[in-house]
């Protein structure tokens, strides 16, 4: 296909990037020595397609403006900023020492920061005239973002989804079920979100042609660390300026919770060239690193390949992926997206893991303080900020900014909570939320 | 540049078949399922029972290339505690049992092969024997330590071509590949099939007009029929699943391998009846002069 001006054009700028060395507009395949094109050769005819398509949309005014209109109409962006001083208080000192500020990407339609990723792809599917869209979900928020594109823009789409998060998650698995979504619950391996992007896979191998595969984070083959990094760099953008608006300067830190590491690339991304900016990745510590039973990979794992890309991975001696344990199931994955080992060995970026105790404590206290119910994915951010923030009380740092992404509402986590914290003990036990929220498949 | 530099045991092998007007039986088992042990008998007796080439799969946790028949059997020879290292002593059994005569391959994900060091599978692999590597997601544009590996040992290299490959993409491919080129028969996963991909034998021409000297066709081959119909066209008829579901059974192990030998026996038969039928010359030379 003969290349177009504004091909050219984007192009052009991604070389221009490369010479200047800014982080925040890295190309891919490589993020340093992670990423590639790990892939059957069957893929590698779409995946060119799709990287060909997405550099003609990227130099293509009128795609940028429909995208910044569903943003903007559709979405709700921007997204806003909100302070939260009776949690800040939380973290001691003298008050008003330590300010934390949220990204509210909960407050999106669909309730989380997935919608920035679906709706740019959905509109490259339109693009290149396919009318399927299948994605894989953990928590279910990718999901329902991705069941909404597609009833927004006519598409037929089906979701894999692991069994036991489909019981975990049952409120999103009925939301897909209504948008028009064929939920399809995968009864293999780990039965979580690793073995959902198997079965996504063996499904795009298949049907390829009329088919796109919309992956719901920064990981896989090229291009998608890079284009789902480029829907989502909008969070960081925006909160970038909010916060030089609200504060007058920068964040001291600025702190995300990491599944693949969308939310967490989309708010850093705007901040990686901002060398005073601390940036703080929180992976799912799960029941604590030290038992096994966690997702943390980069105190738990190495570098290996797992769907598409070179990235740390939890494995054993034999290259075998181990399975991933966090009471969040958008962060219950062994790996992690390519841009994350690559700013971890930079040492760009700090990554530690927060247990499903420390995630769920700070989960209560956001609800209690603020009035809002987080979901329980960012809760792990929230419970590293406290960390990040008491630990500059005990240096005797004052007047820290620390800047939290949001990513989600805890809608969908309420059942897990309820049953976490005994909350409906004398109403009928844990049975009564999960009938609430579960019923029969053919019902939804 | 595609002059190999050593001498293919499975080209060699492919070549041999040809000059006797045939296309060769390449069967594929996974090490370790139902165990370590029984899988090498498995092996031995898919040898005896007529193929010319053996593929091991190694087990891995996300097989993504792989539909659920080899999904159960790799699970079950994981949760058996089988090995990556395993794959080594099947793969010297079926040399020492055929005398050299039976080339090895195996058949494996790379993040194993990544994990246990790319040159030292290469080194331990040559040293049992084996013939070589194919790699079903690991693509040419990535394979530059595994390229030079098996140069430094000897091994061939079988990548995969799929009908959605582009006739830059085959060139690349045949002239990455050593051995042959493993043409996968349809867009999709392995299991049997009731027809073999009709785009298969395109396939198999442009691949060769490509550059590629051996191509063998893969995916959904199940029956003597449907092995007859591609080894007209193709240098190898790849199976697994088929192969794989007859010791998946409940039966007792010595019907399970007598079912494994029957149907070996089926296909090899398909595989030498399939050119006496038709026209064997006419159909290489139209292949030669797509070549050419
Ligand atoms: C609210 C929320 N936050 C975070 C994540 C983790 O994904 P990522 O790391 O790609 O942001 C998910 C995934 O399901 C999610 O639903």
């Amino acid at each position: 296909m003969p290349a177009s001006e504004p091909v050219r054009d984007a192009l052009t700028q991604t070389l221009a990037h490369q010479v200047l060395g800014r982080l925040a507009d890295q190309p891919g395949p490589y993020f340093g020595e992670f990423g590639g094109r790990f892939v059957p050769e069957a893929l590698v005819a779409a995946l060119d397609e799709l990287d060909t398509e997405y550099r003609k949309a990227l130099g293509d005014p009128s795609f940028r403006d429909e995208l910044a209109r569903l943003n903007r109409e559709y979405t709700g962006r921007p997204s806003p900023l909100t302070e939260v001083p009776r949690f800040a208080e939380n973290v001691g000192g003298a008050p008003g020492a330590v300010r934390v500020l949220l990204k509210r990407e909960d407050l999106n339609h669909t309730g989380s920061h997935k919608i920035n990723n679906v709706l740019g792809q959905a509109l490259l599917v339109k693009r290149m005239g396919k009318t399927r869209v299948i994605a894989e979900t953990g928590a279910g928020q990718h999901g329902v973002a991705t069941a909404t594109a597609a009833a927004l823009l006519g598409l037929e789409c089906v979701v894999y989804m692991g069994e036991e998060d489909t019981r975990r998650q049952a409120l999103n698995v009925a939301r897909m079920r209504l948008l028009g979504a064929e939920v399809v619950p995968v009864t293999i391996g780990t039965r979580t979100l690793k073995d959902a992007i198997n079965e996504a896979l063996r499904d795009w191998v298949a049907n390829v042609e009329t088919t796109h595969y919309l992956l719901g984070t920064v990981t896989g083959p090229h291009p998608f660390p890079e284009m789902v990094r480029e829907f989502h760099r909008i969070i960081g953008e925006e909160a970038r300026e909010q916060v030089l608006e609200r504060v007058g300067r920068l964040p001291d830190v600025v702190a995300a919770c990491v599944g693949g590491g969308s939310n967490a690339l989309g708010i850093f991304n705007a901040f990686l060239d901002d060398e005073g900016v601390r940036l703080y990745g929180f992976e799912a510590g799960g029941e604590g690193v030290e038992t096994g039973r966690h997702a943390a990979r980069f105190s738990g794992g190495a570098p290996g390949v797992l769907h598409g890309a070179r990235s740390y991975l939890l494995q054993d001696a034999d290259g075998q992926t181990l399975p991933s344990h966090s009471v969040s199931a958008g962060l219950d994955y062994p790996s992690v997206g390519p841009a994350h080992s690559w700013l971890h060995d930079l040492g760009r970026a700090t990554y530690e893991p927060v247990t499903d105790q420390e995630a769920m404590e700070a989960f209560r206290l956001l609800c209690r303080t603020e009035g809002i119910i987080p979901a329980i994915e960012s809760a792990h951010a929230l419970a590293g900020a406290l960390r990040v923030g008491r630990a500059a009380v005990a240096a005797g740092r004052t007047d820290q900014v620390i800047l939290v992404n949001l990513s989600g509402r805890g809608d969908k986590d309420v059942a897990t909570a309820a049953r976490w914290f005994d909350l409906l003990d004398d109403v009928g036990g844990d049975e009564a939320v999960v009938e609430t929220v579960t019923s029969e498949e053919g019902n939804l | 540049m595609s002059a190999p530099a050593t001498v293919s045991p499975t080209a060699a092998r492919l070549a041999e078949l040809r000059s006797a007007g045939r296309a060769a039986l390449v069967g594929y088992l996974p090490v370790g399922f139902p165990d370590v042990a029984r899988s090498t008998e498995a092996a031995l007796a898919m040898v005896d029972a007529g193929v010319d080439v053996v593929e091991v799969g190694v087990p891995y946790t996300d097989p993504v290339m792989d539909g659920p028949v080899i999904q159960r059997a790799a699970e079950a020879a994981l949760a058996a505690g089988t090995r990556v290292r395993d794959v080594l002593g099947l793969v010297e059994a079926v040399a020492e049992h055929s005398g050299g005569r039976v080339p090895a391959l195996v058949m494996s994900y790379w993040n194993p092969v990544l994990r246990y060091g790319v040159d030292a599978l290469a080194r331990d692999l040559a040293a049992a024997g084996g013939a070589g590597l194919i790699t079903p997601d690991l693509i040419p544009d990535e394979a530059r330590e595994w390229i030079a590996a098996s140069d430094a040992h000897g091994l061939d290299r079988v990548f995969l071509v799929a009908p959605s490959s582009t006739t830059e993409r085959l060139r690349l491919t045949a002239r990455a590949s050593r051995g042959f080129v493993y043409a996968a028969s349809t867009m999709g996963v392995t299991g049997a099939r009731a027809t073999v991909g009709d785009r298969a034998e395109q396939l198999v021409a442009d691949t060769r007009a490509a550059g590629a000297e051996n191509v063998c066709v893969g995916l959904g081959v199940s029956t003597g029929a449907q092995a007859a119909e591609v080894g007209r066209y193709a240098d190898g008829v790849i199976v697994g699943s088929a192969l794989v579901r007859t010791l998946l059974d409940d039966a007792p192990w010595t019907a399970r391998l007598d079912a494994l030998a029957r149907l070996t026996g089926e296909l090899a038969d398909g595989v030498r009846g399939a050119r006496t039928t038709t026209t064997r010359t006419t159909t290489r030379s139209t292949t030669m002069e797509a070549a050419s």
